[in-house]
This record gives C-alpha cells, sequence and structure tokens, in this order.
C-alpha cells in the first residue's frame, strides 16, 4: 500500500524520514485558487523540489501511461534498493561517500510524486522522438568530435559538465531531477519570477514584461528566458542557447517551453515542450510535478572546492606514466 | 482646559521629534523617500551597479601597469580615491605582512583569477551588475559575476548553519534604508585585487538606501578582529541600469579558468 506521504518512509533506508504528505491535486469541485503575491501575480514562491523516480521515457516493456498505487511502490522501491545497492561498502561503486549518510538520497528527501510510467506526456509512448536526419548528422558529428578529443581523463574538457562544476541539470531548462539535492526557490517581485536552482547556485531571472529575445549573438547556457502570465500559468520561453550542454541531442536552436501551474499548497505542475525542428520533425512533451519542500536553500560552492577534478587527472597521468614505464613505481 | 494645553504641548513635542527626524534623514539622503513596493518597504528592486575602482584596491591607489604584459594598457590599474573611510585599512602587524604577502603573489593567489565566488562586499562592487530581486521574506541578491547569488532572509531567521563563501544574511528595515548582517563567512575571499583579506571571523553590516531613483547608498561596516584592530568603514554609491531591456546574463567563468586551473594535467600529445 502506497503510503499517501511520498511513500520513501517505505521504502527500507536506516535514516528514512517521513516527507509531508502531499496533496494531490483536487480532481472535481472548486479548482485550486493560488495566493498572489502584492503585486497581484499568482503566488509561486517557496522552496521546491522536482525529485522523483519517474523516469523521462517509459521503461521498456512498460505500455501503460500510468501504474497503479501498487505498482509504482514497485517501482520505486527497486529504483531505490539500486540506488542503496551502489553505496554498499565494498563495491566499485561505492567510491567516497555514501549519500544515505548525508540523506541526500532520493529515499531520504521529498520525493514529488507521481503514478506516471514516464515523464513524457507526449508523444503517447512516452518515448522521445527518433532524430530527424539533421539531428543525426549531428548526433554523428559529436561523436566524432569525442572520439577526437580522447579519453574521459586525458583533459578536463573531456570530463562531464557537472564535474566541471559549470552547470547540472537541474538548472535546465527543462529542469530535470538532479539525482539528488534537487532544490529550488523560486521568489517573485514585480515584473519578474526568480528560480534558483541549489546547484550550481544557479539563477534564472524571468522578465516578465514581453520583451523582445536578444539577438542571436548572444547565447547562454540557460538560453535567455522570457516569461508571462496566462491566467494562473506562467509560461517561460527560452531561446538563445549556446548548444553546448543541449538537452538530449537538441541544437543551440532549441525552444523550450514551461508551464508552471499551482495546484495546491504544496505542489506546482511543472510542464515542458522542446521544439527543435533541426533535431525533431514535432514537438515533444513531458510533466513533472513540484513538491513542497523544506528550505532553506544552501550555498552550493561547487567550483571553489572542485578537488575532484585535480585528483581525477592527476590519477589519470599517474596511470599513464605507470602504463609507460610499468618498470617504474611511485609516483611522478 | 487642562486637556487642551497637554494636547498643544504634546503636538509640540510630536513636531519636534519629526522634524529631527526629517533633519537626520536630510542630512543622509537629501531627503529622498523612495516609493514603496506593493509590500509597503522601500522599493529598491532592480539592477544596480557600482563605478568605481574599488575592485582594483580598496584603499587609495595610483594607476599602475598590467600584472599581465601582453595585456598593454587593457590590463593595467585605473587609479582611485580609495572607498575606505579614514583612508587605510586598520591592520594587525601580523596581518598587514599577510596582505602584502597576498598583493606580490596576486596572479596566484587572488579567488577572482580562479572564478572563485566573490564574497562580500566584493560581490557589490565588482565590474558587473547585480539583481535585488525584493519579496517580504526574502530579498536575493543575483551577480552577472560567477553567477554569485546572496539570500538576504527578512523572515525565519536563523544563524549561519555552514560557513560559506557569500556568507549568511539577515535583514531588516530601519526606516529607509535596508540592513543586511552577514556571518557565516569562510576565509577564501579577498576584498579586491590587490590583497586586501579577511579570516573566517568576519562580520559585515551593510545599509542600503535610497537617494535618488536612479541611485543607492551603500555604507559596509566591516569587522574582523582576526585581522584588524577595530571595525572599518567604506561606502560608495550604486547606480541603476537604466537601459531599456537592462538584465543580468550569464559570466558563467569556470569554463574560462579550466586550462589555467587543470591544463598541466593535460594529457600531452602523443609522440
Amino acid at each position: 500500500m502506497l503510503l499517501p506521504a511520498t511513500g520513501a518512509a517505505q521504502i527500507a533506508a536506516p535514516l528514512a524520514r517521513p516527507a509531508p504528505a502531499p496533496k494531490t491535486a483536487p480532481t472535481s469541485g472548486k479548482p485550486y485558487t493560488p495566493p498572489k503575491t502584492p503585486d497581484g501575480q499568482p503566488d509561486l514562491q517557496g522552496f521546491w523540489t522536482n525529485s522523483t523516480y519517474v523516469p523521462l521515457e517509459r521503461p521498456q516493456g512498460v505500455t501503460k501511461e500510468v501504474y497503479t498505487p501498487a505498482e509504482a511502490e514497485a517501482a520505486m522501491k527497486a529504483a531505490a534498493a539500486r540506488e542503496a545497492e551502489q553505496t554498499e561498502p565494498g563495491t566499485t561503486a561505492d567510491v567516497h561517500y555514501d549519500f544515505t549518510q548525508f540523506g541526500l538520497d532520493r529515499s531520504q528527501s521529498t520525493v514529488a510524486q507521481s503514478l506516471r510510467t514516464s515523464l513524457i506526456v507526449d508523444p503517447p509512448d512516452g518515448k522521445i522522438p527518433a532524430l530527424n536526419a539533421q539531428g543525426q548528422k549531428r548526433a554523428a558529428e559529436r561523436a566524432a568530435a569525442r572520439k577526437t578529443a580522447g579519453g574521459p581523463y586525458d583533459s578536463v574538457q573531456n570530463m562531464p559538465i557537472g564535474s566541471r562544476c559549470i552547470i547540472m541539470g537541474g538548472s535546465g531548462p527543462p529542469m530535470m531531477n538532479a539525482g539528488y539535492n534537487a532544490n529550488y526557490q523560486i521568489v517573485q517581485s514585480p515584473g519578474y519570477v526568480m528560480i534558483l536552482t541549489e546547484m550550481i547556485h544557479d539563477v534564472r531571472i524571468i522578465p516578465l514584461d514581453n520583451r523582445p529575445q536578444p539577438a542571436s549573438g548572444l547565447r547562454q547556457w540557460v538560453g535567455v528566458s522570457r516569461g508571462h502570465w496566462e491566467g494562473n500559468t506562467l509560461v517561460v520561453e527560452t531561446t538563445n542557447f549556446n548548444g553546448k550542454n543541449a538537452f538530449r541531442g537538441g541544437s543551440e536552436n532549441m525552444k523550450v517551453t514551461e508551464r508552471f501551474t499551482r495546484v495546491a499548497d504544496d505542489m506546482i505542475d511543472y510542464k515542458f515542450t522542446i521544439d527543435d525542428p533541426a533535431t525533431w520533425d514535432k514537438t515533444w512533451s513531458a510533466q513533472a510535478p513540484l513538491a513542497k519542500t523544506e528550505g532553506p536553500i544552501f550555498e552550493f560552492a561547487c567550483h571553489e572546492t572542485n578537488y575532484g577534478i585535480a585528483n581525477i587527472l592527476a590519477g589519470a597521468r599517474a596511470e599513464d606514466k605507470q602504463k609507460a614505464d610499468p618498470a617504474k613505481k611511485g609516483s611522478n | 482646559m487642562r486637556n487642551q494645553f497637554l494636547t498643544r504641548v504634546t503636538v509640540a513635542a510630536i513636531a519636534t521629534c519629526v522634524a529631527t527626524a526629517v533633519a537626520l534623514v536630510t542630512a543622509q539622503t537629501g531627503g529622498y523617500r523612495a516609493p514603496r513596493g506593493p509590500d509597503g518597504k522601500p522599493n529598491l528592486n532592480g539592477i544596480w551597479q557600482a563605478i568605481n575602482s574599488a575592485n582594483y584596491d580598496i584603499e587609495a591607489h595610483s594607476a599602475a601597469p598590467s600584472p599581465v604584459l601582453e595585456l598593454g594598457a587593457s590590463g593595467a590599474v585605473p587609479a582611485g580615491l580609495g572607498v575606505v573611510e579614514g583612508g587605510t585599512l586598520p591592520y594587525t602587524p601580523e596581518a598587514l605582512k599577510k596582505r602584502n604577502e597576498n598583493r606580490a603573489n596576486r596572479l596566484k593567489l587572488d579567488p577572482e583569477v580562479k572564478c572563485y565566488l566573490p564574497g562580500v562586499p566584493r560581490a557589490t562592487y565588482m565590474p558587473f551588475p547585480f539583481q535585488i530581486i525584493q519579496s517580504q521574506k526574502h530579498i536575493m541578491l543575483i551577480h552577472e559575476y560567477a553567477g554569485a547569488v546572496r539570500t538576504i532572509y527578512m523572515a525565519d531567521q536563523t544563524e549561519a548553519p555552514a560557513d560559506s563563501w557569500m556568507g549568511w544574511s539577515n535583514g531588516r528595515w530601519e526606516g529607509e534604508s535596508l540592513v543586511v548582517d552577514t556571518k557565516g563567512f569562510n576565509d577564501s575571499s579577498w576584498f579586491d585585487r590587490s590583497g586586501n583579506f579577511h579570516s573566517d571571523a568576519l562580520h559585515v553590516v551593510e545599509r542600503i538606501t535610497a537617494r535618488s531613483a536612479d541611485t543607492l547608498n551603500y555604507e559596509v561596516t566591516v569587522e574582523d578582529p582576526k585581522v584588524f584592530t577595530r571595525p572599518w568603514k567604506m561606502s560608495m554609491p550604486l547606480y541603476r541600469r537604466v537601459e531599456p531591456n537592462a538584465q543580468i546574463l550569464e559570466f558563467r567563468c569556470v569554463e574560462f579558468v579550466e586550462d589555467l586551473l587543470y591544463g598541466h594535467l593535460k594529457k600531452p600529445p602523443s609522440q
């Protein structure tokens, strides 16, 4: 039986703490009316998380759109068990610290509850559409460039962008579950909505005044966002991406449209649509709730103490030396 | 009769108090009263930037050559009258030695060179704009430089739960001024490019007051008993970025410093 809470309390983890029970969006009767900010915007403010066990794409072998509560619980338990396995002492994946010790596991924090089998709601099969010819060509070019660049530890530029502390998946747009510490803070002021992503202290300041998008010469990792209210839904359109971190193989000309609607005191319905004719012949969309969580947001000074990169590269160079001259032992 | 007399005396007393208070405000801000936002508080929302050479050196300094030869005049240091009240920072003798060592090795040691978070108050006078997003519970300062963020808690205030680069800020209104009290710093940021530094005992109190529709007074009291013999103050105006569609852009500088920091660990090209 899935608890009215996140279901996390059911999953065996010694440090699991029950999260506040989320209210589900009302399906009948009076629709929820969000409170308003002092300047009259629907109020989205607070601390939110998009932590979820629901994958972006429907898993292989699953054909339906929505699990029964029992099936959803089983899927969540299996995913949590896989995470716990990884930090089992003595396993190769148990690298430097145990997430459960620091309460960072998804099962130990608020999880935005959903019975969906995939975040993707369109197309109906729950999968990202096939790449079109241009998209395939770009994917091939990127793969070739990766080969030319060499091994994953040949240089810092070959390492994952998140490991380099440049940007992480929670920033988006679209904002994806970061895997842990998936926390956001929304603050509104007249004419603006500000979204702070905890990792890596990433802020999008969204103006609501219908100003134009900048010229194409200005490109950003998070693109440039413009927003407006449609009733109680904040619609945010983002373009001017730099293409270096393209979402799921997209191009720099991708347009992301996000819709934020507060559907309960403790839930924001978040939907995003990807429009990128240079990659997919049709748009595709996903939906993922944001659940209220506890604040505050802490400073995530990723780059400032990124010993990981230096140590990984130094280790790789030491290995290279060892391979080149196995007779020699010791460093440098 | 007695009541009327008391009333007149009371009114006169109140009038005198108000006149004095107004006179004090007038002395500081020329009597400017910022429009109120929908939250009823002085409206400090906007995009602001300092225009001075404080980030080069917060004390008075002459123009100087670039520390990097190839940059020529582009990298040279502009002069400054200084923003520190009284002129000289009141270092302890040991701290002054450390400041001078910092200065002599600033290309290697200045956290700005490595795209590290700038700390407070340096973030305010970096040569980049920042935006104030003001709500009732939280006032956010979002800096273009390195995407640094400061949350000023106006409600639900606590002590700093851990140390950080940008500190932990609790704020309150005192009349026209936003007063921000920040502690919980680590010891890793500098005050400028010239090696002026602090310890983890740093305590910063900022007063932000509108002085006109498009300018703010920014006054800072810095206290650090491990480094300075007494608290000291700095002050400067902040200017609104008034161009239409002004916005905070990305200065995601981590990418720009990777070869500087990790280039020596790159795999050499094979023979």
